[in-house]
């Protein structure tokens, strides 16, 4: 009796530091802890340690006060743990916090319910000026109740009957203002020229100017007439994102009464509800699903405030999309080079390991989740192709938008100037030869035997987009 | 027929097919070869022509056997796949003859 009367706590009402319940150095995380690394910069008055533990109390079982109900439950099994503390090299401002959360705090399949703690409100909370979300560790417990990706990357190679390549997209342009049967012409276009896919921008839904229906049906219209000219499998991203669940799965279902092989969803702007909805949707009816991240600069650019692009890429792989656009590392768009490589693993592998030097902070298993294909698009040309088929392997699609219909020859000219671009770095590079010294060789060895890669290679010689990043991994120490 | 990975290249020449079947075989892949005389995009299985060449160790080998294949087969088209039987996929595929 007297040892149970000492395990009972006596209820004070006030506020305490957070520190007391929410640090502990000692605890060594399980298996089935989800591990969050939190970049966190305190207000200048308010030690670290107090900072970091008001990040794992406010995440999970916390609040500003004690609560006589604190008593009534098992904090030891529920509350989140700040186990872990590092400085940030070259910033004596900011620390890193790793916090683990027990397993039991979350929904299972639910990536919602994750948001809603790990993200929510300890965003606001004012003992910090700021809070970044650098990099969840999964657990395969949990991994194991997500869907994950539709199809994935073998599955669609399998379906669309295209091995050892890289695939080649290109999105409409102009973004918006084209009839559908305008529209349609520049997807037939591009397709019989020699991309795999084309796409609708992230923004084209269902506008006066172009209504969904009309789209749909003239699109899919090029698709099969560019398919049976070419006897080889064509895709156009058909963008169901709309404004309620009820129109998207109408749009989903008018999509694959003809015969449409992939759509897509803008998973950012539609939300994790209804993206994970669509996405088991897509598996449910076989049809694939191209992921658009408009919004994602919003959450992930700033390096000292929102949620780093590779935990949302986490997500969109458990929630399910079969690409995901990913940087380009050489095109127009923000993305360093170590970290959107590594963040192409955490899309493609099924095991990383945690490498600071890449920026990536746990070890990461993927419980056999399908992969996903990473898409760069943005900003990039012929003259690229070395480069990206170089970083990006065969397993990613690039999309050429600009880069295809910029061509001064039309959509047909250019869609084939960079389908002989990437079949010569494809061959090269199974030669045996190297992509990064002779890339320039090996472009204009092909251009002697295509004039469309001639002129492309003449129009975008100059092009490049050098601007430093605003998003850069901290330096490691040695 | 514009489809599979190098139809957008000159035909390839014998050394440079050799030179991907080389690649294939380093890559650890199982080399298959498969024919049909009326290709079609919705069409996933061309006629396999024997068993996957589980035991081809040289390139030369199986450009051989591609050339047996095409005397067989003289109006059809030929297809080299390699298996990665890791990824329970195809790493490479590519029409070696066109008639």
């Amino acid at each position: 009796m007297s040892e149970k009367r000492s395990v009972r706590e006596a209820y004070r009402a006030g506020v305490q530091d957070y520190r007391k319940t929410y640090y502990d150095p000692d605890y060594e995380p399980k298996d089935t802890d989800i591990l969050a690394a939190f970049r966190v910069t305190p207000q200048s008055d308010v030690p670290v340690e107090e900072a970091a533990a008001a990040v794992a109390a406010e995440s999970s079982t916390g609040t500003w006060t004690t609560v006589w109900t604190d008593l009534l439950t098992d904090m030891e099994r529920y509350r989140g743990r700040f186990y872990a503390i590092e400085p940030v090299e070259g910033n004596p401002e900011q620390i890193m916090a790793y916090v683990a959360y027990p397993l039991d705090l979350f929904e299972e399949g639910s990536v919602v319910n994750m948001m809603s703690s790990i993200v929510g409100n300890v965003f606001g909370f004012k003992a910090i000026r700021a809070l970044r979300l650098e990099d969840l560790r999964l657990p395969v417990a949990y991994l194991k109740t997500f869907p994950g990706p539709p199809h994935g990357i073998q599955v669609e190679r399998d379906k669309l009957n295209k091995y050892g390549r890289p695939l080649l997209g290109g999105t409409i342009k102009p973004k918006l203002g084209l009839s559908a049967k305008n529209y349609g012409r520049a997807v037939y276009e591009c397709l019989r020229g020699g991309l795999d896919f084309t796409k609708d921008d992230e923004n084209i839904n269902s506008q006066p100017f172009m209504r969904w229906r009309d789209r749909f049906e003239f699109v899919m219209d090029a698709v099969r007439k560019a398919e049976s000219e070419t006897g080889e499998r064509k895709g156009h991203y058909l963008n169901v994102t709309a404004g309620t669940m009820e129109e998207v799965y109408k749009r989903a279902e008018f999509a694959r009464s003809l015969g449409a092989p992939i759509i897509m969803s803008d998973f950012l702007t539609m939300g994790f509800t209804a993206h994970t909805s669509l996405s088991l949707w897509c598996r449910d009816n076989g049809v694939l699903l191209h992921c658009h991240r408009a919004l994602h600069a919003v959450i992930d650019r700033q390096k000292n405030h929102g949620i780093h692009w590779r935990v949302l890429a986490k997500w969109l792989r458990m929630a399910g999309g079969d690409h995901v656009h990913n940087g380009t590392v050489v095109g127009k768009l923000e993305g360093d080079r170590r970290a959107t490589m590594a963040i192409n693993d955490l899309l493609r592998e099924d095991f990383v390991p945690a490498d600071r030097s890449r920026g990536v902070y746990f070890d990461q298993p993927w419980a056999s989740l399908p992969p996903v294909f990473p898409a760069a698009s943005g900003g990039i040309h012929v003259w690229h192709m070395p480069a990206l088929v170089s970083m990006f392997g065969d397993d990613a699609v690039f999309q050429f938008g600009g880069g295809t219909q910029g061509h001064p020859g039309g959509n047909a000219a250019g869609a084939s100037a960079n389908r002989v671009a990437l079949e010569a770095v494809v061959q090269a590079r199974n030669e045996g030869r190297d992509l990064d010294r002779e890339g320039k060789d090996i472009l204009e060895r092909a251009a002697q035997r295509s004039s469309e890669l001639r002129e492309a290679l003449a129009l975008w010689k100059e092009v490049s987009f050098e601007f430093e990043g605003v998003d850069r991994l901290d330096p490691v120490r040695a | 027929m514009k489809a599979e990975t190098f139809s957008y290249l000159p035909t390839l020449t014998t050394q440079q097919v050799l030179q991907q079947v080389h690649y294939l075989l380093q890559e650890g892949l199982v080399p298959a070869i498969e024919y049909t005389e009326r290709p079609t995009a919705r069409d996933h299985y061309w006629t396999m022509w024997k068993l996957p060449l589980f035991e081809a160790r040289a390139a030369e080998d199986v450009l051989a056997e591609i050339e047996v294949c095409k005397a067989a087969n003289p109006r059809a088209y030929i297809k080299l796949i390699g298996y990665d039987r890791r990824r329970q996929t195809q790493a490479v595929s590519f029409v070696v003859e066109r008639p």
